[in-house]
């Protein structure tokens, strides 16, 4: 981290006052410089590179961004020996600069319906790439605008006349020397966006552009010479990455959320405001219960999602294993919660970010504060790599099939199966069943065992509503979706269910007694604020009492005002340095206000003492009205 | 019918001026945003005259909103408004005119660095000087400077400054001031004034809010705004009428602000994302058909088609605000200041719930577009920045509901003491005890049941808050601790009881429309499902009052969930109503026709980083790729 700060060639002026062509310009300056710097030092270690590349951009988005994460890793995993020769030295020594294209305007989570077509004339041994309509035009992929000169194209593969489904090939986009789009292409940046800047998110418009038939990657499906078409072995595996990508994504939720909390708790015990007592001084606005009532449970909820994105990468890690020795039975239990859990931890931290910035009132807009760029960077996250929608329908396929399987009298494991001991509650009525154990309000085990039997209700009832669908003679799919809203909540009570079981699961390896008591109160706050948050869920259900949620709401400001003392501690323990963070709201040392003033005097408005705009507009106006 | 055709004729006019155009709005830098909003502001001037609209004419109103607030001197409208309202008629006859005629540009300074919606904490100090008939303004300290106010980074000579008033060593609070800031001839600042732009923010670029910091400052005596307050020559201070006066302007402000920058932005959100909801296809309902509009999907229409129900209940409930807001105008103009504690608690109520509202509203919709949503070219990301600093300025939210709650206990208290309260809060008093009689989910779509579950749960919150606060109270603790301990409920509450009301008035409104072309009974749908979102979604706060069982909540969910297959039908001509021309949606995804996707190709290609070549490639990038080449 030192090495970067103190790079004076990593120094530039404050992102805030450049424009969005200067911005990409820094990022790509940076980019190269890093690029170079990595030989310099001889850093080859993927998780170290990981770590200078992130302290290099601040967490930021890069040009390279796809180059480094998509295209590398894809020719690893899907090129055959032959095309890693031909194309792996050169896109590390970044003489093919790669991006890959898989979004069309007309079309996202949904792949299957891509229309971009590649068919293949044996004749001359070539495919012929074609963009077809309007929607079919390649969007959105990064470094594609103005960096890339190859892409990784997904299209629909035509081979004998018949269609077989989307493949990956590369294409060359420009050519080397002159960067000019080769003949055949149309590509360029797609315009301003909420947020990255410095990104070139591009347009790929392909007509009639050939490309040799080893630019196929043909590691499982394969064409041949003549134009026969080879099966892969299994398509499981591409969930593999998809699972990788989307455990990063909880950690950034994660990481995100725990950014703007820092700022907001900082700046709230800088903040003074009104008074509490007449007569005294204005008080800080962090010892205000509405106050408190904002920030802490989001501060509970950015350490909860730190240990489930820890939780994420480590069972990635070990299935991984299992995956290479051919086992793939835990992959779409895996699969099912990522989904479930990206989409839960981004909606969270999405909204979480949003009240921390209006937690710091007024000056959170400033961007000084640096929260409008969490936001703005973090807030594509709920729809990429799978819109969170369809990532919570995906999760409750999981959940009725596993209910199904349980209904008819099977097993089932892992976090699910809790709904094994729905067929033993069957019995007797159910609400007595739920209520066999009284909830203890201070015990956070025994809240995981209230989510667990919320999640279990409600997926019985998507589960069941969906059956009666059905029965009415419905279409599968009419049925589906016309239960998909309750489906979508059974999704997220059980994503809950599985952050508070987590988050408990976390507290016994602690081992320092006070960071125990400490991580306890949050974990208590994280679920009972939950609870308060979802009462009807668990009134409806009978879980609890209409006077246990009574007492819930009260402990949960009880608990505001004993996490008070500690809250600037905790996030001081994310560890976030001030270069980093970015804000000038979020300041370790709280000098807030002159810094805020030294920040405004360099907006490129206050260039000049009077506004060119006074002698164009104004004057010629005074003096004629 | 008339007011439609003159509104249409004003849009057009603006619209069909290429000085106003908005074409590359999402492609300029903030120098360039600011210089465009002064040269429109500058241009809406000469074309009033021109067309013979009148600044308080209807005409301008349309005017403003076709311009989308895209436009420099709007504090200058508020500097306008503050002296009328504040200024004495000596005051008005003198700074008025020069206003209109933009002799000087004005703005609006209260808050300051460390200071925002508590008033009284403000630091700026007036002293006034009997020796030279002058007050002398000082910004003691760093937090003291004002910060954020509109058009005054660069734009304006004069700006209201709001500072503690001192004669004699005695402050009596504060107090506005009229002070010059900027020289009229060659704009240069005045001695002791320094100002300037506040930075880059989430929006307002075109804006240039500013910051102003005065170092012994002299206004002559006849710039305090002396309508209710007056400092006379030999430093006696006298009061007319009451202090709350100079809440007023707020007030009117907190009104003005609930349309234009909250309900609109919605409506126009709303616009945007259904139209594209109807293009967009994704996944396939059937297998064998073609990929379904996703507008079709349950999931879709129950994030977009509440949102929609929720413009038009906030578009009849800040009809009723106006109502209430002229009638305590007419009376104060009268010295009658009877209205003005309700009308402050309601405006401040109303605004807080209603710009949250409408900006998690706005942020649905542009989610629910999917990745086009984030591109600038949407409309939607710019929408969604600008409407956000609603929930802040004029008033932050939560101090805002506090002041409603704090009206409500006031009269929750008077109520149960059998005192009159006034006629919008008659219901405390009322409050009946029961159970919701529903039996069927059809009865859920009777406004008397679900109006009787707002106002049921609103009570409960009401007197469960009193009732902790007074224990709390009995039990020791000293009153504002005890208010404090409280105030997570009392925002509830507060939110609670502006809900009923904005419920009560749909359903009110709807009884009162004439059944033309069936739009009474779409409007009765749109109603109904504000109405039993607001439950479904706050369930626990329905179900722990004890007036809905929890059959009865699923009998709610039900009949929201078909409700949202009925409006379905009918959510294009809904949107299509709200009468946005594309210009003014300035979006690629929510034209007329259609056409998402040719002219989000357009677009794209205007936009400066493919038309002007990229001076990456050469600088960094050839470098980069060429290192290589050469060495092997």
């Amino acid at each position: 981290e030192a090495l970067v700060f103190n790079d004076p060639d990593f120094q530039h002026e404050d992102l805030n006052f450049l424009s969005r062509s200067q911005r990409y310009e820094q990022a790509i300056k940076k980019s190269s410089l890093m690029v170079l710097k990595l030989r310099e030092y001889g850093i080859t270690d993927p998780e170290e590179i990981y770590w200078f590349k992130s302290f290099v951009h601040r967490g930021r988005p890069e040009p390279l961004d796809l180059h480094l994460g998509m295209f590398l890793p894809t020719l690893l995993t899907q090129a055959t020996p032959e095309q890693q020769d031909r194309f792996f030295m050169p896109a590390w020594n970044l003489e093919i600069i790669g991006t890959y294209a898989q979004t069309e305007m007309g079309h996202g989570t949904h792949i299957r319906a891509l229309e971009t077509t590649a068919t293949y004339d044996p004749a001359t041994q070539e495919f012929i790439l074609n963009s077809p309509t309007v929607t079919s035009i390649k969007w959105w992929p990064g470094g594609l605008g103005k960096t890339s000169n190859h892409a990784i194209v997904l299209a629909q593969l035509y081979t004998q006349g018949q269609c077989k489904g989307l493949h990956a090939f590369i294409v060359p986009i420009r050519q080397l020397g002159t960067h000019e789009p080769l003949p055949g292409i149309t590509v360029g940046d797609i315009g301003p966006k909420f947020g990255y800047d410095e990104m070139d998110n591009g347009y790929l418009k392909m007509d009639n552009f050939r490309i040799p038939r080893e630019n196929m990657l043909m590691k499982y499906a394969q064409v041949e010479p003549d134009g026969t078409y080879v099966k892969p072995v299994s398509d499981k595996l591409t969930y593999g990455t998809m699972v990788f990508i989307r455990s990063l994504i909880v950690g950034d939720s994660a990481r995100s959320l725990s950014r703007a909390c820092t700022i907001a708790v900082r700046y709230s015990a800088v903040r003074h405001q009104s008074e509490l007592k007449p007569g005294e001084p204005e008080p800080q606005i962090l010892d205000y219960q509405t106050q408190q009532y904002k920030l802490f449970p989001l501060l509970a909820t950015a350490y909860a999602f730190n240990f489930v994105g820890a939780y994420i990468k480590d069972t990635y890690h070990r299935i991984s294993g299992d995956i290479h020795e051919g086992d793939l039975s835990e992959l779409p239990e895996l699969h099912a919660l990522t989904a479930g859990l990206k989409a839960f931890t981004s909606w969270t931290a999405n909204a979480g970010i949003e009240e921390c910035r209006m937690a710091c009132g007024g000056h959170g807009y400033s961007r000084c504060s640096g929260i409008p760029d969490i936001y703005v960077t973090f807030t594509p996250s709920c729809t990429y790599e799978g819109e969170n929608t369809v990532m919570m329908l995906q999760t409750a396929r999981f959940l009725v099939k596993s209910y199904n399987q349980v209904s008819s009298g099977q097993r089932v494991a892992g976090m699910v199966s809790y709904l094994n001991d729905l067929s033993r509650q069957r019995v007797q009525p159910q609400h007595v069943a739920a209520r066999t154990e009284t909830v203890r309000l201070n015990d956070p085990v025994s809240l995981v065992e209230a989510y667990k039997a919320r999640a279990a209700r409600l997926v019985e009832a998507a589960a069941k509503n969906l059956q009666a669908e059905l029965n009415h003679r419905k279409s599968k799919e009419d049925a589906w979706n016309k239960t998909s809203v309750d489906l979508v909540r059974a999704s997220e009570a059980h994503c809950h269910y599985v952050v508070v079981k987590l988050f408990t699961a976390k507290l016994p390896e602690i081992s320092d007694a006070a960071v125990c008591a400490v991580l306890t109160e949050l974990c208590l706050l994280y679920a009972l604020y939950g609870i308060s948050k979802n009462a009807g869920d668990f009134l409806q259900a009978g879980i609890l009492t209409n006077a246990q949620i009574t007492q819930v709401n009260q402990r949960v400001k009880e608990l505001l005002a004993v996490i008070r003392p500690n809250a600037v501690a905790l996030v001081d323990s994310f560890d976030f340095s001030d270069t980093h963070l970015g804000s000038v709201l979020g300041r370790y040392d709280g000098n807030v206000y002159e810094n805020m003033f030294e920040w405004a005097k360099k907006s490129p408005l206050n260039k000049t003492e009077v506004h060119e705009s006074f002698h164009k507009h104004l004057k010629p106006m005074q003096s004629k009205l | 019918a008339e007011r439609t055709r003159l509104r249409r004729a004003v849009v057009s006019a603006i619209e069909n001026d290429p000085t106003f155009s908005r074409d590359d709005q999402y492609f300029q830098s903030q120098n360039e945003r600011y210089e465009a909003a002064v040269r429109k502001a500058v241009h809406v001037q000469k074309k009033m005259q021109e067309m013979g609209w009148s600044e308080n004419g209807p005409e301008s109103v349309y005017v403003y909103r076709a311009l989308s607030g895209d436009v420099a001197f709007l504090l200058h409208r508020v500097f306008m408004r503050s002296i009328s309202v504040l200024g004495s008629d000596k005051q008005v006859a003198k700074w008025i005119p020069l206003a209109t005629e933009f002799q000087l540009i004005g703005s609006y300074a209260q808050t300051e660095l460390g200071h925002g919606t508590y008033l009284q904490g403000l630091e700026t100090t007036a002293v006034f000087d009997i020796s030279t008939q002058e007050f002398i303004l000082n910004t003691p300290t760093i937090s003291a400077m004002k910060w954020w106010p509109g058009d005054m980074g660069r734009s304006a000579t004069h700006t209201v400054v709001f500072a503690q008033l001192y004669i004699q060593g005695k402050c009596y609070g504060v107090h506005p001031f009229i002070v010059q800031i900027r020289s009229l001839q060659d704009h240069s600042l005045c001695p002791g004034v320094i100002a300037g732009d506040i930075g880059p923010k989430m929006n307002f670029e075109h804006i240039d809010n500013g910051y102003l910091m005065l170092q012994n400052v002299r206004i002559p005596r006849e710039n305090m705004l002396n309508k209710f307050c007056e400092v006379q020559p030999d430093g006696t201070y006298l009061r007319r009428g009451s202090q709350q006066i100079n809440y007023f302007t707020m007030t009117s402000i907190r009104i003005s602000l609930i349309s234009d920058e909250a309900i609109l932005p919605l409506m126009k959100a709303c616009t945007i994302a259904i139209r594209y909801s109807v293009v967009r296809r994704q996944s396939k309902l059937k297998p064998g058909e073609e990929e379904a509009k996703i507008l079709d999907y349950q999931t879709q229409q129950e994030k977009l088609l509440p949102q929609l129900a929720a413009a038009y209940a906030f578009h009849f409930v800040n009809r009723y605000l106006q109502e209430l807001f002229n009638r305590a105008y007419k009376e104060i103009r009268g010295r009658n200041f009877a209205l003005l504690p309700e009308l402050h608690a309601f405006s401040s109520g109303f605004k807080a719930m209603i710009t949250q509202h409408c900006t998690s509203g706005v942020e649905i919709c542009l989610r629910a577009c999917g990745g086009h949503g984030y591109s600038l070219l949407s409309g939607l990301p710019s929408l969604y920045t600008k409407i956000l600093a609603s929930c802040i300025y004029e008033g932050e939210n939560t101090i805002l509901l506090l002041q409603t709650a704090r009206f409500l206990m006031k009269c929750f208290a008077a109520a149960s003491a059998g005192q009159p309260v006034p006629p919008s809060v008659t219901y405390l008093a009322a409050g009946k005890p029961g159970t919701c009689p529903a039996r069927d989910k059809v009865d859920f779509l009777s406004p008397d049941v679900y109006t009787e579950a707002y106002q049921h749960a609103a009570v409960r919150l009401l007197s469960s808050t009193a009732a902790k606060l007074q224990d709390l109270i009995q039990s020791g603790a000293e009153k504002h601790e005890a208010w404090n301990q409280c105030t997570v409920q009392l925002v509830q509450a507060a939110k609670a009881h502006c809900q009923y009301i904005t419920v009560k008035n749909f359903v009110e409104t709807v009884e009162k429309l004439e059944n033309k072309a069936g739009i009474q009974k779409i409007m009765k749908h749109l109603c109904d499902l504000f109405a039993l979102h607001g439950i479904f979604s706050n369930a626990g706060a329905f179900l722990h009052a004890g007036y809905i069982s929890g059959a009865q909540m699923d009998m709610v969910t039900a009949s929201y969930l078909d409700l949202l297959a009925v409006i379905r039908k009918d959510a294009v001509p809904l949107v299509d109503a709200f009468d946005f021309t594309d210009k003014s949606l300035n979006s690629a995804l929510g034209t007329y026709d259609g056409q998402v996707y040719q002219r989000l190709y357009e677009w794209a290609q205007k936009a400066p980083t493919n038309t002007q070549m990229s001076p990456a490639y050469e600088k960094y990038l050839k470098p980069l790729l060429h290192n290589k080449l050469s060495k092997l």
